[in-house]
């Protein structure tokens, strides 16, 4: 077996970056620790380097027997993830030096979990995926209470380790049950003979326990009620990395599964698909009308952002239509997703530091004296809310093209309850823009002196705005991750 | 001048956006440098739509072929263009939404609403232009859809931010919040509420004409395929439903209606004469760009229902009126009745009618715009907008209260006045609707309206009485008022003469629109599609 190192070159650029953060870790003293976060940013960027010359390169390369292939989804999937941990890291940078405690270790844990969801992005087979998917959780569980002195932090980490550990029983249990009745794990050789043994009562609960823990890891409704407790607690950039990359990689994990390995049992999961769609929008979208703190809020908007995502796919699969369209729209719905909630939490960051408070109320004026602040609060708040001309409208337009399209009772039900849905969220995402613009100062509050936001931070706040707003006008950009995602059409048929 | 055919309409499109990033960039101190630079983009914008005038060809203007076009590829992935192009139609309303900017520029010069801040506020009023401007050039679905939906979010800051800060209940709550706050949330959620159903209208457009050649979203080609009949059935009933909950939120048509007098009465001054003047037309020139002329058969099936509310909005609208105390938003609900007409106009079908609401369009704008103005200024004078309070302003600002008593005449349709040609013709025109529309409908209608325009007299009368003339009350006695200055004197002057204008000379509007009008409604109500539709 030979092995293809340029297919693996970003995994092993991010490899060896964690090996140099490890070790320079315990030769720097405590006051040059920022030379870790440096090499942890660099070494993320660089890994793009051979991602974009593979994407030019344009071939697909297949490895270990098919297990781990490199194609464009895979390329465009990890492209995603590298800048989501890339933008992660930025916002980590000041946020965690000013805890002043574990910085290495704390680049190596997201730099562990980032090369778990790449290995995943490529996996195709149930336990390349697993792995992968296990070891970007892992560090997460350490991640979510690394303020180790806040009590919410250590809630925050181990209500998300013990239903985390549930649910990677459940997900393993249903893939060895998976595996006892068709005796393969590869997607494709799956995909061949599942169809045969889709009455047997093994088969329905082996995707539905496969189903429940695929749903805890991405924290839909109903299996979302660790996410806004686990969000609070964890530090904001830990939560911005478990929003934006855990979820894509949880999500991404439930879909080429369904897509690809267990198309032919649609019958079985598409109406679960369906449900968890719709109960994710609705009950996560009216929880969050009540939120008073803004990372609750935006935990809350993330789950029923989930459920936006899985409307084309689910729509596409309750009409038994062709999965390839639906599947594409939730790709660029996740894209865009990932890169205007990146940009909120960036803001929350900022924002929690010239106000000094991480409640919404708190937030009130603060586009008066801040007023650069404000602005980029409105343009992701109103992004996530799907206003033109930001970036979010055409999730929200792809998302509602792909249902059309494919018609029925099913599909247009949940265009209706995604219809009602939008305009609920719109109403809480405004009340953010309300108190930011809104509402005066409150009378007697107490304003930190407002100083620019760090360098790094800034950074972030720079890239995330510059892509929402120009995906928002030239959409055309946010479609490559459809173009890339036809590569599995040919091969999942 | 061959590089306006392609830059022209990009220009007058973005180039208040440019403005708006250059006004970013302007300290915020440097009030006088914002406020010039404003002036300055304005003015250019107006300037290049009267070039759009001078060079538009009016011997070619026909329906559905449009001038100074741009068409360039956008978003391949749903084969959206970004397609500009003017005809007669749009080119009156465009030229009045950069005209009315330049004034509104001037007007604020001035006059701040708290808490003040003139560079955020100009640079909304020019984002506000940007979509405004687009929306009615724009020559693409979802290029239409993104434009309709971007006046939104500067519109919902004038309001929340500027607006006003009385106390007041919400229906059916019992919470007590400010009116700004209140008005600016309800006005997005009523719009965003329609528009949802627009674009769920516009995607089913899209993909039915998947099955006549390649899916398109251009508005030029599906007003083709509408003229050949291609849209019929069920399906285009409830997509002109969908486009008709988007555009009647907008317009707004009873019973959406309810939004607009809170907003206009929350918004501060230079809002309300915006979205007076200018956001309320982009629901009607909705109804005539994409409902009318691309599914001809529903528009005739759906007209009784439009003249109908239509009727039913006049006749509201001005009993409403009526039981105002507040002169605002008497203004305000005198809207509802008046765009009314104008969809009253619309919803004959005929040639006179939709003539009739353009110059309905084009005089609401200069008229109720001005009312405003006015109402602001005063607002900002008394410090109270209750008429019962006010009285005797003709001894206290005989300028200010002859400028209202104009405007006021001008807007119950008194003849030789540019309000009278939309509401008269729009009369004339439901006395003979479309062939084939009901008779009974139609003339019922007429009377409805007949009997808002007395109604209209009234209240205008009504409110000039109790503001303009007799004796100032104790409270006014004594004090010193500024009558109208320089600025205001600016802003207003060019609004009286052209309603002068348009009232003694309608042709210099229908001249504009006649011959676009009569090849629309002869492309899409005279051809064989429609009356193959009404026996079906």
């Amino acid at each position: 077996m030979t092995i293809d190192y340029l297919a693996l070159a970003p995994e092993i650029v991010i490899v060896v970056t964690l090996l140099g953060v490890l070790s320079l870790d315990l030769f720097l003293p405590r006051r040059k620790k920022f030379w870790v976060a440096t090499l942890a940013v660099a070494g993320t960027a660089l890994a793009a380097v051979p991602l974009i010359f593979l994407a030019v390169e344009g071939s697909t390369r297949s490895m270990f027997d098919g297990s781990f292939v490199v194609d464009s989804f895979a390329l465009a999937l990890k492209g995603l993830l590298l800048v989501g941990a890339y933008i992660v890291l930025l916002m980590s940078v000041s946020y965690i030096e000013s805890d002043r405690y574990w910085q290495g270790e704390y680049y190596l844990m997201i730099l562990s979990s980032l090369l778990g969801s790449m290995v995943m992005a490529s996996g195709r087979d149930l336990i390349v995926l697993f792995i992968g998917l296990e070891l970007t959780t892992g560090p997460l569980y350490l991640l979510a209470g690394w303020r180790k002195g806040d009590i919410r932090s250590n809630e925050a980490s181990l209500k998300y380790f013990i239903l985390g550990v549930l649910s990677t029983a459940m997900m393993l249990f249903g893939m060895s049950l998976l595996f006892g009745l068709t005796g393969v794990v590869g997607f494709d050789e799956l995909a061949a003979v599942v169809g045969d043994h889709a009455a047997e009562p093994a088969m329905v609960l082996a995707v539905l326990f496969l189903f429940a823990g695929f749903g805890f890891k991405v924290s839909a409704v109903p299996f979302h009620f660790w996410a806004p407790d686990t969000y609070e607690g964890a530090p904001t950039p830990v939560t911005a990395y478990l929003s934006v990359n855990s979820k894509i990689a949880g999500f991404i994990a439930m879909l080429v599964v369904l897509y690809l390995a267990l198309p032919d049992l649609a019958d079985i999961w598409a109406p679960a698909v369906w449900a968890l769609s719709a109960l994710s929008m609705t009950v996560a979208n009216l929880s969050a009308l009540r939120q008073r703190n803004i990372v609750r809020l935006l935990a809350y908007s993330s789950i029923a952002q989930a459920g936006f995502m899985l409307v084309p796919f689910a729509a596409a699969a309750v009409a038994d239509a062709d999965l390839a369209e639906g599947f594409s729209a939730t790709i660029i719905y996740i894209a865009i997703y990932a890169l205007m909630n990146l940009g909120a939490f960036a803001v929350v960051i900022a924002g929690a530091r010239a106000t000094g408070s991480g409640e919404v109320d708190d937030w009130a004026g603060l586009g008066r004296y801040n007023p650069r602040l404000g602005v980029l609060a409105a343009v992701f708040f109103l992004s996530l809310a799907g206003i033109p001309p930001l970036a979010g409208w055409f999730a929200k337009f792809v998302m509602f093209r792909s249902v059309i399209l494919t018609g029925g009772a099913g599909p247009i039900a949940l265009a209706i309850i995604a219809a009602v849905n939008t305009v609920i969220a719109f109403y809480y995402y405004a009340r953010v823009v309300k108190a930011v613009w809104l509402d005066p100062v409150p009378e007697g509050a107490e304003i930190p002196e407002q100083r620019a936001p760090a360098g790094s931070l800034s950074l972030a706040l720079g890239l995330t705005t510059a892509l929402t707003v120009i995906i928002g006008m030239f959409p055309a950009i946010a479609t490559v991750f459809a173009d890339a995602s036809q590569v599995l059409t040919a091969a999942g048929g | 001048m061959e590089w306006f055919d392609t830059w022209g309409l990009p220009l007058i499109v973005f180039l208040p956006l440019v403005g708006a990033l250059v006004l970013g960039l302007i300290p915020k101190e440097k009030e006088d440098a914002v406020k010039a630079t404003a002036l300055l983009f304005s003015l250019v914008t107006f300037g290049l739509s009267l070039v759009a005038i001078g060079l538009f060809d009016f011997d070619l203007d026909t329906y559905n072929t449009y001038q100074f076009e741009v068409n360039t590829r956008w978003i391949p992935a749903i084969d959206s263009n970004f397609h500009l192009g003017v005809d007669g139609i749009s080119l009156p309303l465009l030229v009045l939404s950069c005209f009315v900017t330049v004034l509104a520029v001037i007007y604020s010069w001035d006059h701040w609403e708290e808490p003040r801040n003139p560079r955020a506020f100009l640079m909304l009023m020019m984002i506000l232009l940007t979509g405004m401007n687009g929306t009615f050039v724009a020559l693409d679905l979802v290029l239409f859809f993104i434009f309709f939906e971007v006046v939104l979010v500067p519109m919902y800051f004038l309001i929340g931010i500027w607006g006003d800060k009385a106390p007041r209940k919400i229906p059916g709550f019992s919470r007590v919040v400010e009116t700004r706050l209140y008005a600016a949330i309800k006005f997005f959620l009523f719009t965003l509420f329609g528009s949802a159903f627009m674009l769920l209208g516009f995607l089913a457009l899209y993909f039915r004409s998947g099955e006549f050649g390649d899916r398109t979203f251009d508005i030029v080609e599906l007003t083709n395929l509408g003229a050949s009949g291609a849209f019929t059935g069920t399906f285009a009933f409830l997509v002109f439903f969908g486009l008709f909950l988007g555009f009647a939120v907008k317009v707004p048509m009873w019973p959406l209606h309810t939004w607009l007098p809170d907003a206009h009465t929350a918004a501060p001054t230079v809002g309300s004469v915006l979205l007076a003047a200018i956001l309320l037309k982009l629901g009607t020139y909705g109804f005539v760009r994409i409902s009318l002329p691309i599914l001809p058969n529903e528009a005739v099936r759906w007209a009784p229902v439009i003249a109908i509310l239509s009727a039913i909005g006049i006749i509201y609208g001005s009993l409403a009126c009526l039981a105002q105390t507040d002169m605002k938003r008497l203004i305000a609900f005198s809207s509802v009745g008046h765009m009314g007409f104008v969809m009253l106009g619309i919803s004959t079908l005929t040639d006179v009618g939709i003539n009739a609401s353009i110059i309905g369009m084009v005089a609401h704008g200069l008229i109720t715009g001005l009312l405003f103005f006015i109402a602001g200024s005063m607002a900002h004078r008394y410090h109270t907008r209750e008429m019962a309070r006010l009285g005797g302003q003709m001894k206290l600002m005989p300028i200010m209260g002859g400028i209202l008593g104009f405007t006021a005449m001008a807007s119950l349709g008194l003849p030789g006045l540019a309000g009278f040609w939309g509401e008269f013709m729009s009369l004339v025109s439901s006395y003979n609707p479309l062939d084939g529309l009901s008779l009974t409908v139609f003339r019922s209608a007429m009377v409805a309206g007949a009997i808002g325009t007395v109604l209209t007299a009234g209240y205008m009368l009504y409110m000039l009485q109790q503001v303009n003339f007799g004796e100032p009350s104790d409270e006014w006695v004594g004090r010193n008022f500024h009558d109208v200055d320089r600025f205001e004197m600016t802003a207003w002057v060019p609004l009286i003469i052209f309603t002068v204008v348009v009232g003694f000379y309608p042709n210099l509007i229908f001249g504009v629109t006649n011959d676009v009008v009569g090849s629309l409604v002869e492309m899409a109500f005279q051809g064989g599609a429609v009356t193959a539709g009404l026996g079906g």
